[in-house]
């Protein structure tokens, strides 16, 4: 308790007042994040539904095989936040570590895969912006010809999926850079041995953000990658 | 700390350097630190409606371009909202009062607290620097595609100060959250708190959800403006009226963010002036939050002649009046609660009655334009202006300087000449109607807004108004010599000069730097003007503290 | 007073069965996605997207073990998004249903 009292900052009465709020405030920054991405998915929504031939035929450009294999990835590294933060409840200092090293080795892996997609999609011109360069091809992507997919301005709607595509994945990435830093914050403050049975609520904290950018890219995945796959 | 320092310490005089500012986390040096930058920028919006308003003397172009014109009312909104109106009362009478009315030492975050006042500083000055490189000319609402694709790229910077300065109002937001839900006394029970709590507690809600949406769409016309992706942009199937949706989603809520806190303010002073209990106080309570909730509902009614769908306007139409019912609760249970009162008409008491009835008057004119047909009428004219500035000058501004007048001796130590305080409220009531009423009939007539030059039959309606609005600005002027001679050389303010209840006055004045001398307990509801009050409320104390 | 605030540390195996659980989803949604179920695909694809995120929120991130507050504040969140989703998707869904005049 002694080792608890050291880090009760002076306007909190006791560690229970000061974890709950720090919980709390924790969930309501959660979600503020929810609608900033809301805002994201909001727009996307709209333009699918405005569009759906367009998003179809976009997302068919997209690789399955990275999106799935960076899901698991980001799941494994999940559960190894969770793993950690358990870890701090038992009072286990080099668990802790262990776990949160893994969980950043796993973050690391899903930014490499979309290092390498951002790449492709750079090489094969299909980044937003005056460079970007769409021609439906009729024949060898089996593009329907329809009222839609006709329309003159069919690449502009494709473009407009790859916008929602890097500003989506682009702030979830950039979200997970802050998850890192705030990781590589914790694994100090561990090694210098802050952290007790009694007080780990930066290690709880980080885990639920954690956990919030891993739920985001479950909606992504399957927004982005998987429109048009039979 | 020896027991005689500890009666005459207090948060302004524990130390002097800058530093001792600049790093603080004292959540009332941080209320006074937003307090001086806020009326920085309601100077620089004022001085932007001043010159345009002169401008506005006459109907052809006196000294001013239309480019020019442009620019200065976009200044004029997008300074008084973003910079002045969202942080005015949360970040300065909130911070400042919140922890103390609660009985907490400080907010729950202090160290988010001072971060918030940087974070918002330099936002205020990416805005800044956007009118200093030329200025913005899209208007406050940054509509598209006109921001997004041919506007001047200054918009770039005043849309990330936006996009800055939101974060912090949801650091100030959620700090309040859980301050309110995890910091309060032992024995004040929900039902205690005074209504400015509450009020605040609604417009947490409102920053913690609302926020993050336009920091989301603010971003995206930045990045449509620098990559040209065509987010927004109809050439490339982008849809501008999704960007209005994103906009209104959280600028509509805004709105409320503005004035919840005013009402809060608008119950504390009319308790105290009237020595009563607000009359229906948990439905006070309720209305606060059911205006935040359903605030969210209702966005549409800004786009009703865009090329929204009509019978989506219908259900925005509809949502929108379901506002004005805990609106006039308020105001009803206001005027029920003087009824009876023994009523001082001390200078904050002035300022709270003219928001009443300014705020009823600009809520009442929103139902005409939540009504369809009015609203294709009178859209973009002079109407809304009026309307919008009712309850935004003469509701909101006026429950600020309410508030500022009645918590100016907590705050500061000192007294100001109450009768000039007295003078100035009818000045300032007289110069803002004088300004805004003139508005209504001329934009019923029919003259748009945002245009620096118009037909000559709206030119005496004009200079009405533009001589209201030098007599509101003299009024203004009056008030910061006052209260800065009060600074100076004002008479010492007891702990409690009003005679208040309510626990930030039974510390000393200015307060402590740990809010209390020893740590309160408190035995009955907010409001024991009369010992009825206070008796029944002893009978009632139950109830948990940190819920 | 450490009796109550002691907060609850769940056993191992639940957050392996959670994540067992996680992995088969995904394999669900991978392989659901290759039938044409018209514009029940996204329909799908977004429930499963919602199981899985609902179980994260309760196991990995201990709010089935939280105050009630907390439990209140995720589902604002998201009740909020759908709110704002709700009310556009009101706009643009209903926007041919007039006829729109031809330019004169």
């Amino acid at each position: 308790m002694a080792d608890g009292q050291s880090h009760l900052a002076h306007h909190f009465d006791s560690m229970e007042q000061q974890r709950e709020s720090s919980s709390l405030g924790m969930w309501l920054f959660l979600a503020q994040e929810v609608m900033f991405f809301g805002g994201l998915f909001v727009a996307y929504a709209i333009y699918r539904f405005k569009y759906p031939e367009a998003f179809a035929v976009a997302s068919g450009y997209l690789s399955v095989g990275w999106g799935a294999f960076n899901t698991v990835v980001l799941i494994c590294s999940s559960l190894t936040m969770a793993l950690a933060v358990r870890a701090a409840q038992l009072g286990d200092k080099k668990k802790i570590i262990q776990y949160i090293v893994a969980t950043m080795l796993l973050a690391c892996v899903f930014l490499g895969v979309k290092g390498v997609e951002y790449t492709e999609k750079y090489h094969h011109d299909l980044v937003p912006g005056p460079a970007f360069q769409y021609v439906p091809d009729f024949d060898a992507y089996t593009v329907p010809v329809t009222a839609e997919t006709a329309h003159p301005n069919f690449a502009g709607h494709v473009q407009l999926f790859y916008s929602f595509y890097f500003v989506m994945t682009g702030m979830h990435a950039l979200h997970m850079v802050i998850g890192l830093g705030l990781m590589i914050w914790l694994i100090v403050k561990a090694l210098r041995g802050r952290f007790s049975r009694e007080y780990y609520a930066p290690v709880e904290m980080t885990g639920l953000y954690w956990h919030f950018v891993d739920i985001v890219w479950i909606f992504l995945f399957p927004l982005l990658y998987l429109v048009w796959r039979h | 700390m020896s027991e005689n320092a500890a009666k005459t310490e207090n948060y302004l005089n524990v130390k002097h350097t800058v530093a001792s500012w600049l790093f603080t986390v004292d959540h009332k040096r941080i209320g006074v630190m937003y307090l001086a930058t806020i009326l920085l920028f309601f100077f620089l919006g004022g001085v932007a409606a001043v010159l345009f308003r002169i401008e506005l003397m006459t109907p052809t172009e006196m000294f001013m371009a239309s480019e020019t014109y442009n620019r200065l009312f976009t200044m004029h909104g997008i300074t008084m909202i973003f910079f002045f109106l969202i942080p005015s009362i949360p970040a300065v009478l909130g911070n400042f009062l919140l922890p103390i009315m609660l009985g907490a030492r400080d907010l729950a975050f202090p160290r988010l607290n001072l971060a918030s006042w940087y974070v918002f500083t330099f936002g205020g000055l990416l805005g800044l620097g956007a009118i200093i490189f030329g200025g913005v000319d899209t208007g406050w609402t940054f509509y598209t595609p006109y921001s997004s694709t041919y506007a001047n790229s200054n918009v770039i910077l005043a849309a990330l100060g936006i996009f800055v300065s939101g974060f912090a109002s949801i650091m100030t937001g959620l700090n309040f959250i859980v301050t309110i839900h995890k910091m309060r006394a032992p024995g004040l029970t929900w039902f205690r708190l005074p209504l400015f709590v509450w009020a605040h507690y609604a417009t947490s809600i409102i920053i913690v959800l609302g926020t993050p949406v336009i920091a989301i769409t603010i971003l995206l016309v930045a990045v449509e403006r620098i990559f040209s992706v065509g987010i927004f942009d109809p050439a490339l199937g982008g849809d501008p009226v999704l960007f209005q949706h994103l906009f209104w989603f959280y600028s509509h809520p805004a709105v409320y963010i503005m004035i919840l806190p005013g009402m809060g303010v608008v119950s504390e002073i009319i308790a105290c002036f009237s020595r009563k209990r607000i009359f229906g106080y948990h439905i006070v309570a309720m209305s606060s939050l059911a205006i935040a909730i359903l605030g969210f509902f209702v966005w549409g009614h800004h786009m009703f002649v865009s090329s929204q769908s009509m019978y989506a306007g219908m259900i925005f139409s509809i949502l929108s009046f379901l506002v004005a019912i805990p609106s006039a609760i308020k105001v009803f249970n206001w005027v029920a609660t003087l009824y009876g009162g023994s009523i001082k008409l001390d200078t904050p008491m002035l300022y709270a009655l003219g928001f009443i009835g300014l705020f009823t008057i600009g809520g009442l004119t929103g139902l005409f334009l939540a009504t369809m047909a009015v609203n294709v009428h009178v859209h973009d004219t002079y109407f809304i202006v009026a309307h919008f500035h009712y309850v935004m000058v003469g509701g909101m501004v006026m429950a600020f300087f309410g508030g500022l007048h009645f918590w100016w001796p907590k705050i500061t130590g000192k007294l100001f000449p109450e009768m000039l305080g007295r003078i100035t409220a009818i000045i300032i009531f007289i110069g803002f109607n004088l300004t805004f009423f003139p508005q209504f009939i001329v934009g019923y007539l029919g003259m748009p807004r945002r245009y620096h030059v118009y037909p000559e039959e709206f030119q005496l309606l004009h200079v009405m108004s533009t001589g209201g609005a030098a007599v509101l600005a003299l009024g203004y002027m009056l008030m910061g010599v006052y209260l800065l001679y009060s600074l100076i050389l004002g008479p010492k303010a007891s702990s409690n000069p009003w005679k208040a209840a309510g626990l930030e006055w039974t510390t000393p004045s200015p307060p402590p730097t740990e809010n209390f001398l020893e740590p309160p307990v408190v035995k009955h509801e907010a409001y024991a003007y009369t010992e009825e009050d206070t008796y029944r409320d002893d009978a009632e104390t139950k109830g948990d503290t940190h819920g | 007073m450490s009796d109550h605030a002691e907060p609850h540390i769940a056993p191992l195996k639940t957050y392996l069965n959670v994540f067992a659980a996680l992995m088969v989803l995904t394999v669900l949604t991978v392989w659901v996605a290759l039938f044409d179920l018209g514009p029940f695909n996204v329909v799908v694809a977004v429930t499963i997207a919602t199981v899985k995120a609902y179980i994260v929120i309760l196991y990995f991130m201990h709010v089935k073990y939280s105050a009630k507050i907390i439990w209140l504040t995720a589902a604002a969140g998201f009740v909020w998004f759908i709110l704002m989703l709700a009310l556009t998707l009101a706009d643009f869904a209903t926007r041919g249903w007039l006829p729109i005049p031809e330019p004169w």
